[in-house]
């Protein structure tokens, strides 16, 4: 928190804020009790704009702006409900319940879900669009963790916090599009990989994705708010 | 080197060209080679020196009406000889300084009528891999001229006086773009020459690197010199490995005559350039996108702001220009840009090169003044439409762009026309479609296209381009419904506007476009399960029904 840093003020959805200048709409909102929905950012990681579920409407301007990375201005009128808004997050959430199989009833984190909590907080009654039942892997090969591909909305969470945070960088990406996957490694099998078993990933996966093996068959919650305070930690030191 | 040194080059230059009494040029550029041009070119050399006659075999870049290649051009006549095989060569040879080969000559007044030269004015006029013929028709004057004689702000508002847009598609203002990077705080700056054309039916920007590089690289290094930088790159794809091969030739040229390197023309300027090429994906196009791709990193773009004018390349300030944008600075500071804001549309100034494809008589590439309109470039130019069959509809813009049927036929091309017309100027690309073609399934293609070049970062791209290729695929099948059109309708919405970058926002135009003015041809899909062109599976589908009840 440097000093130096300017204020501004801005209206989100009528109400008058005031921001530091380096901060985002989303961070603001947050700190006013304003609800943004978002699934790809995660306080403590990077952000990278891409679930668009956070996009926002902003007066004079004609496009729709994340607003997870959206900085404040002075003057800046944010409306963060309306609903075209609501149309397009819900159909956001279509496409991802479409992509794979997410089947709540036989899932895991079922009841501690991002997307299924998601999906009920903005009112999500039922899915248009055809399901793809994509077939896809499991990996069980590590003695602790599961990553169930069926259940991944590409997030990119766990590639984030193994690389920004453990400095593992075990997860990334492969292939493109919708043949977009989660690898460990060189798509080597989770066991055989470079991870440290931390299980940082499995605690940021908003689904159930990433598990853990111990917590089949019962609850499991996941706790992703270690990540601020890590960071603030590091920054101290 | 200084200017008297240039002028050196190009007098020895000039002087052994007039040693040879016939030049006879044989295309060298990819659509040519792919007919076998480089051999004709060898058997035309062997025949030139048997026959004894002072004759300069040469290759030269793209002469633009690939549908008649290989070409080949005989000067001092300027006698034109299309689809010229390599048995051909000795009545070539033979028929220097007589009467034309009259079965070979191709009659190309009424293509070239109309053209105006200005990215082109050297393909198919210099060998590509000789510096010294560029620099015997002005090239590196305007080089000369900026670092000598004029300051970087000057050089800036030359370019914004001159109207240029970006030629890769968005038509952002040149000048707006280099002020920006030139302003933005930065010990390290770069220059990116966007090379990474992908647009299915475009080659415009090949064309011009495998003619005439040198012009792209004294482009770079001008625009280099205005912004402050000291480092570029070409971004070329993977799939042009003449371009490339032809790209290390001329840089290897450059830097041998003092253009690219240490001390330019002189001064203190120091600018080189190095290459990196693509690994097959269409969205590295987009600029942050490519930027990821340079710094080794995987090829998906980034939200904007910060603009790479800002923080680019390595967080350092970077201006990205396409090749057809760098190739029209020097002409541009040569010849001061009053001359070249007198040509063109008011707010679109210039010439744009297309790359006419499809069911078009003369396949190739054009070099048209802004204003034009379609009729005159594909009925005209172009030749029309081959086999007597009717002119349907030509898509612009590539996946980005959209369908214009026969009523805008007479629209006057500007940036701004083709927009609200329902689709853009893109690169270049200029995809003809007579009755024969199904614009639903041309939708299909293009958004098949999206699907697979989806990055996969955002969701609205990755599943929302998927989602909408099955519902296309449905249509075209005879098996979708009104809910399903509806439904189309609403996701090309959706994806158009949350979409993270240009590859997702403009998914949907080739969809929206046909809709706009096929919507016939949708509906006669799914309540007559017929597709009128007879092209998609439904009709195959009715076609056997019908069979088996006979």
């Amino acid at each position: 928190m440097s000093p130096a840093v300017d204020v501004k003020t801005l209206v989100i959805d009528g109400i008058d804020v005031s921001a530091r200048a380096d901060q985002t709409v989303l961070e603001v909102a947050r700190e006013n009790n304003i609800f943004i929905p978002t699934l790809c950012h995660l306080d403590g990681l990077s952000d990278v704009g891409a679930c668009r579920l956070c996009l926002v409407e902003v007066k004079n301007s004609p496009k729709l702006h994340p607003a997870c990375v959206l900085k404040v201005e002075e003057g800046m009128e944010v409306t963060t409900k309306s609903d075209r808004l609501l149309h397009y997050r819900q159909t956001i959430l279509e496409l991802l319940f479409a992509e794979r199989n997410h089947v709540c009833s036989v899932c895991v984190v079922n009841n501690h879900c991002e997307l299924q909590s998601m999906a009920q907080s903005q009112g999500l009654t039922h899915v248009r669009l055809p399901y793809r039942n994509p077939k896809l892997t499991v990996d069980a090969s590590h003695d602790r963790f599961v990553a169930d591909h069926n259940r991944c909305i590409l997030c990119t969470r766990c590639v984030r916090v193994c690389d920004e945070i453990e400095g593992a960088h075990v997860w990334d990406l492969m292939g493109r599009g919708i043949d977009s996957l989660l690898i460990t490694d060189l798509m080597q099998p989770w066991a055989e990989s470079t991870c440290t078993r931390c299980g940082k990933c499995v605690n940021v996966c908003p689904t159930g994705a990433l598990f853990d093996k111990s917590k089949l068959g019962s609850d499991h919650p996941k706790y992703p708010d270690f990540l601020p305070y890590l960071n603030m930690m590091r920054e101290v030191r | 080197m200084t200017s008297e040194e240039l002028l050196q080059i190009a007098e020895t230059n000039a002087a052994e060209r007039k040693e040879f009494d016939y030049e006879v040029n044989v295309c060298a550029a990819l659509g040519c080679i792919s007919q076998h041009s480089d051999k004709l070119k060898d058997a035309l050399e062997q025949e030139a020196a048997a026959s004894g006659k002072r004759c300069h075999v040469r290759q030269t870049g793209c002469m633009g009406l690939c549908a008649a290649g290989p070409l080949v051009r005989v000067e001092p006549t300027g006698t034109m000889y299309g689809s010229v095989q390599e048995g051909d060569a000795k009545a070539i040879v033979d028929a220097l300084g007589g009467k034309p080969v009259e079965r070979l000559e191709a009659h190309l007044e009424k293509y070239f009528h109309g053209q105006e030269y200005i990215v082109l004015e050297n393909s198919g006029h210099i060998d590509p891999e000789n510096i010294d013929e560029y620099i015997s028709r002005d090239g590196y004057q305007a080089l000369m001229t900026a670092l000598t004689q004029m300051t970087p702000q000057a050089v800036i508002e030359q370019i914004s006086k001159s109207g240029l847009r970006g030629r890769g598609g968005g038509g952002y203002p040149t000048g707006l773009k280099w002020g920006t990077v030139a302003k933005a705080h930065g010990a390290q700056k770069y220059v990116i020459c966007n090379a990474d054309e992908g647009d299915p039916g475009a080659f415009m920007d090949r064309s011009v690197l495998e003619s005439d590089p040198q012009r792209v690289i004294e482009g770079m290094a001008i625009a280099a010199y205005a912004v402050g930088a000291t480092k570029g790159y070409f971004y070329v794809r993977a799939e042009y490995p003449l371009a490339i091969s032809r790209l290390v030739v001329s840089l290897r040229e450059a830097r041998r005559r003092g253009f690219l390197g240490t001390n330019i023309c002189g001064t203190t300027f120091a600018f080189d350039i190095e290459i990196r090429i693509g690994a097959g994906a269409f969205v590295c196009g987009e600029e942050t996108a490519l930027i990821a791709s340079i710094e080794g990193l995987r090829g998906q773009p980034r939200p904007r702001p910060p603009y790479p004018a800002v923080s680019g390349l390595w967080g350092s300030p970077t201006l990205i220009n396409n090749v057809e944008s760098f190739a029209n600075i020097a002409p541009i500071i040569r010849n001061g840009p009053q001359w070249f804001a007198g040509i063109g549309t008011e707010r679109s100034k210039g010439t744009k090169v297309f790359a006419l494809t499809g069911r078009i008589a003369n396949t190739g590439l054009i070099e048209v003044p802004m204003g034009m309109t379609l009729r005159q470039i594909i009925f005209d130019i172009g030749g029309g439409i081959p086999d007597g069959r009717r002119f349907k509809a030509v898509q612009t813009g590539g996946p980005s762009g959209g369908c214009l049927p026969a009523e805008h036929l007479d629209l006057s091309l500007s940036y701004d026309a083709l927009i609200s017309a329902g689709s853009m100027m893109g690169s270049g690309g200029m995809i003809v479609m007579d009755d024969t073609s199904c614009m639903v399934n041309v939708a299909r293609f293009f958004m098949e296209f999206c699907m697979t070049e989806s990055c996969g970062k955002c969701v609205p791209c990755r599943t929302g381009t998927a989602q909408m290729f099955n519902l296309l695929t449905k249509i075209c099948d005879g098996e979708a419904t009104h809910a399903d059109l509806g439904l189309l309708i609403d996701l090309c919405d959706m994806v158009k506007h949350t979409s993270l970058c240009g590859l997702g926002m403009t998914a949907p135009n080739p969809v929206l476009s046909t809709l706009r003015y096929f919507k016939d041809e949708y509906l006669e899909h799914i309540d007559n399960k017929r597709c009128p062109a007879g092209v998609c599976a439904c009709s195959s589908k009715v076609r056997t029904e019908e069979e088996v009840t006979v």
